[in-house]
């Protein structure tokens, strides 16, 4: 048994957000950090290697220096880590970053009692869609939004979360699961996690390590192989300062309602 | 100072513990009600951090100087006091053990300690003897295959929640001042043991500090720690690394001194703007923020030197202790004077940090004592 | 003829899915087919509805025509009835490879996406997750950018005979917005944000004429991987303050009826779409409300996307723990009332007149859609 556990790395936008002249962003300027969901999906695949001991392999798609995250996670108790990376994956949209990791996990060999954990979405983009899409490549069945996993030899129970309540789903492994924040709390690192981090192994995956892979194609792949393209990025218009809503009380509260309902904020 | 990844990784780990754990609420109830908090001790112990610095075959993390400075300084900027919680067993706890204790010793006393399951306390001060150590009264008397003490510790730091002690006694009257010394593990509760009240302190509340009563409690001899008769010489030794321990909680408290009040002085408005415009205010933040970094190098680099096992590494613990402690307490004053009368009212947190402040120049050897360490080793 | 994606000449017709659950139509699949008829307009292409479910639901379908839409292909089948990722994939993608239609719209709700990401990838075709905001048109497109966005309109040259569909959504938290296309496949596939699209006014005699077109499921036991155990429905419980999407605030202006005071707090919240009460430290003091709901330097930061302080005066404490929300409105009675510094909307006035007109106005508004 292998749980894989797909982590990106992502720029911090809780804090101020630095956008350039041309409405892009400003990733320069900002810090990175694990994607939120992501550590949850680490966090759970580590439960399950605590108490049924499992090897668990942290993968990610990212330029090099994402193997300082790939080094925090073993630090928080992964077995080893991979990294994709390279010039020609670069652009890509869910589409093609799914095929690509798709591809690098059926390299590195998805057995029939292996899983694959996401976090169900990151915060930069917030798509949701990589999790779903790399099942679909590797025709695996996925759960999306686990709050909680139950496992049983290969058979899995999980709560996936709906708006208004949940679903108790059964899945067989191999699977994939996207994991939301409330399925846990990550844990720290330690010290001693942290002193041996360095020497575990990482293994690079690059455009070569995976050109003979079916899923990887150069015509499908980066910014070029990408159904989707960006048309225009922009920038919403900055908060103004606040305003006094006049008029009688009723009419103050009807500018107010219009204002939020132009907003999407009712 | 530009540290490796890996004590970065560190760093934001420790800080990442402090500013998720050591809540608000936490905060204002232990400086409220004192006492000592077992649920954060025993997330603190779930991860290694009481063991942080004792070595990994006895249960510990294996960490060395800087990344026990490192956890002093992160958890100090957020709460001064919780990061004393995680310190005790990596200095002066576990110090005097590591210094002499043999490996049976060893296997039964810190290893409970470096897992945070038993808690462990140094007992030296006496209510005649404070910096004056030799000065001491505690008496241990040779009877069969046990020692007999007796006496009184006072200000001892987490005496009411402690497990074992490690109390210093002399066993020779003949001998005078530092010399007949002798060092104990005292299992607290031996007949004969009992803690004094909690002291009422004007800071670091929350970790109960208390006399320690010996009448007639019989110690085993093989848990006299170190050689006989010279364990005041030891215990000399072993202050070195809690007084780097007190130099970086020092360097933490001041670096939360500081963005306490970076953050007033810019939401805080008077004759319609910031205060933060005004260079009164502004000069005074870059006072600070320099003598924080000042400090920050100087204790990195005993860190290093101390890990390198440099000679002159005791008397630098010393420099950085007295330099920090009392940056801090310049720094603390300030941060109150930059909140105006809000700063002195328990809303902001700078009262409290002000308050935990003052202890940084006491315990573990005053100022005045670091300062005669320090001139000593350059006259002698 | 084998299926290509590719070849997007042989695409028509604007799509939307409409979810429903327990037999029901969900709000979102108006909202989507409302839009989807003004985009269907804009193309000059028929608007379809694609409904999935157990045994029966054709009956709710005509309803989707009341909201525009000119045709619904239902496919019923015991295994449709309530959803599942495979057999909802494998139905849909079976029915679009046949019609090939040029838009589908898929509500973004945790089903939506779930299911948009894998009908995308067994496609090949791109996908645009919770979109805000959707143009075929090249002048309503330009003319959204006029209105929301920092851009200079009249000084960038646009290719105004651009068809693709247009779909715009937030990125990197709201900070930047994007539209994205997908000019070389087709579908062109858009989950929406639920409650963003304005729902049209329903038509009775568009619902009659609309037509029904019935679909055959093809499933086999080797399609389905997964399956429901059971359903629960349950009402989320109260989250915290400091992960609170609203916060309603009370302050010392409740004074003289502190129990309504937060009564209107707690309805207002409902209203706003469901938050948590938060209070300003005069209040907990009073003992009007528990030391946890109070926000400011003493209690909770918090970061809502909606933060309303009714009767606070915003003293500097209390401004540190909430101004970094997205948007802030404050009701107090005094117009030099601090707390109006930080405020993006103000209103003077009495809270207990001012908050029963705002729920009343907030529920209105929300009917109306």
């Amino acid at each position: 048994m292998r749980i894989f556990v797909c982590v990106k790395q992502v720029p911090d936008t809780s804090g101020k957000v630095a956008v350039n002249e041309d409405g892009t962003l400003n990733r320069a300027s900002m810090l990175t950090i694990i994607n939120p969901d992501d550590l949850s999906a680490m966090e759970a695949a580590l439960e399950l290697k605590d108490t049924l001991g499992c090897q668990v392999t942290a993968v990610t798609m990212g330029p090099p220096p994402a193997e300082g995250m790939l080094r925090e996670l073993i630090a928080m108790g992964a077995d080893d880590g991979v990294l994709i990376s390279g010039r020609e994956f670069g652009g890509s949209d869910t589409f093609a970053t799914s095929q690509i990791i798709a591809g690098a996990l059926h390299n590195l060999g998805v057995g029939p009692e292996d899983m694959i954990f996401c976090g169900r979405q990151a915060i930069d983009g917030d798509t949701a869609q990589v999790g779903p899409q790399i099942a679909e490549k590797l025709e695996i069945p996925q759960v999306t939004y686990a709050a909680k996993i139950e496992k049983e030899g290969n058979v899995l129970k999980i709560r996936r979360m709906l708006e208004d309540g949940y679903m108790t789903v059964r899945v067989q492994t191999p699977c994939l699961i996207t994991c939301i924040k409330e399925l846990n709390s990550p844990r720290y690192l330690t010290v001693k996690g942290i002193l041996e981090c360095y020497d575990k192994p990482i293994r690079v995956l690059d455009y070569n390590a995976l050109k003979d892979e079916p899923l990887i194609d150069p015509t499908t792949i980066g910014l070029k192989g990408s159904p989707t393209n960006i048309f225009r990025s922009f920038t919403p218009p900055q908060k103004g300062a606040g305003q006094m809503l006049g008029g009688t009380e009723e009419e103050a509260v009807g500018q107010l309602v219009s204002q939020l309902a132009k907003r999407h904020m009712i | 100072m530009i540290l490796s990844d890996k004590y970065e990784l560190m760093r934001k780990n420790f800080r990442n513990f402090a500013e998720t754990e050591f809540t608000t609420e936490l905060q204002e109830q232990l400086d409220r009600e004192g006492g000592f908090n077992w649920e954060i001790w025993n997330k603190m112990a779930k991860y290694g951090f009481a063991g942080i610095k004792l070595p990994v075959e006895y249960g510990g993390q294996g960490g060395d100087s800087l990344a026990y400075v490192l956890m002093n300084e992160e958890f100090s900027r957020v709460c001064p006091v919780l990061a004393i919680y995680a310190n005790t067993p990596n200095s002066l706890g576990g110090g005097p053990l590591l210094a002499c204790g043999t490996k049976e010793q060893l296997k039964k006393y810190i290893t409970p300690v470096a897992k945070g399951e038993k808690q462990i306390v140094f007992a030296l001060t006496e209510p005649g003897a404070g910096s004056d150590g030799g000065s001491m009264t505690t008496r241990a008397q040779e009877d069969g295959d046990y020692y007999i003490l007796n006496g009184r510790k006072c200000f001892i730091s987490g005496a009411p929640i402690a497990d074992y002690a490690v109390v210093y006694a002399r066993t020779n009257p003949n001998l005078k001042g530092a010399k007949g010394i002798s060092m104990f593990i005292v299992d607290m509760k031996l007949p004969g043991v009992s803690c004094g009240k909690s002291e009422l302190k004007m800071g670091i509340n929350g970790y109960p500090t208390s006399d320690i009563v010996f009448e007639n409690v019989r110690v085993h001899k093989s848990d006299l720690l170190g050689p006989l008769d010279k364990g005041y010489a030891v215990a000399m030794k072993t202050l070195d690394g809690g007084r780097l321990g007190v130099a970086a909680q020092s360097l933490g408290l001041a670096q939360g001194c500081l963005e306490e009040s970076i953050k007033y002085a810019k939401e805080r408005k008077q004759f319609g703007k910031p205060i933060s415009y005004n260079q009164g205010i502004s000069f005074m933040l870059a006072d600070m923020a320099t003598e924080i970094e000042a400090a920050r190098c100087l204790i990195y680099n005993t860190a290093m030197a101390k890990d390198a096992g440099d000679k002159n590494a005791s008397t630098m613990c010393s420099m950085a202790k007295y330099y920090a402690s009392e940056m801090a307490n310049r720094i603390a004053g300030k941060a109150i004077q930059i909140h105006g009368g809000y700063g002195f009212i328990k809303d902001y947190k700078v009262e409290r940090l002000y308050r935990d402040a003052r202890v940084m120049t006491l315990y573990e050897g005053t100022s005045q004592v670091q300062q005669i360490v320090i001139s000593r080793s350059l006259l002698k | 003829m084998a299926f290509n994606s590719a070849e997007i000449n042989e695409f028509n017709d604007i799509w939307v899915f409409c979810e429903q659950r327990e037999g029901k139509l969900m709000d979102t699949d108006f909202e989507l087919i409302s839009e989807g008829r003004k985009l269907a307009d804009e193309r000059g292409a028929k608007l379809v509805g694609l409904l999935l479910g157990g045994e029966g639901i054709e009956s709710t379908a005509k309803e989707l025509g009341g909201y525009g839409a000119d045709k619904v292909i239902v496919c019923e089948a015991p295994a449709l009835e309530i959803y599942t990722t495979d057999a909802y994939t494998k139905v849909i993608c079976d029915i679009v490879m046949e019609k090939k239609p040029e838009v589908l719209l898929i509500g973004a709700s945790n089903i939506g996406r779930d299911l948009g990401p894998r009908v995308a990838a067994r496609l090949h075709t791109g996908l645009t997750a919770d979109c805000t905001h959707l143009d075929i048109d090249m002048d309503k497109y330009v003319q959204f950018l006029r209105e929301s966005s920092t851009i200079d309109v009249d000084s960038v040259k646009f290719k105004m005979e651009d068809t693709n569909l247009k779909m715009t959504r937030p990125a990197f938290g709201g900070h930047l917005m994007a539209t994205i296309i997908c000019p070389r496949f087709r579908p062109c596939m858009s989950t929406v944000r639920p409650g963003v699209m304005k729902k049209a006014a329903f038509d009775e005699t568009k619902a009659e004429a609309c037509e029904i077109e019935k679909a055959a499921a093809v499933l086999s036991e080797a399609d389905l991987k997964t399956k429901v155990l059971e359903v629960v429905k349950e009402t989320r419980k109260m989250v915290d303050l400091i992960g609170a999407e609203i916060v309603v605030a009370v302050g010392r202006g409740i004074s003289k009826d502190p129990e309504k005071g937060v009564k209107l707090a707690e309805e207002l919240a409902e209203a706003l779409g469901g938050g948590v009460v938060g209070a300003s430290r005069a209040v907990t003091d009073a003992g009007w409300l528990t030391a946890d709901h109070q926000v400011g330097q003493t209690g909770k930061t918090v970061h809502p996307r909606i933060y309303v302080a009714l009767g606070i005066s915003g003293a500097i404490q209390h401004k540190a723990g909430m101004q970094d929300s997205e948007v802030i409105i404050a009701v107090d009675s005094n117009e030099t009332a601090p707390i109006f510094e930080v405020a993006d909307y103000g209103i003077t006035g009495d809270l207990f007149t001012v908050v029963p007109l705002m729920i009343q106005q907030i529920k209105e508004a929300r009917g109306a859609r």
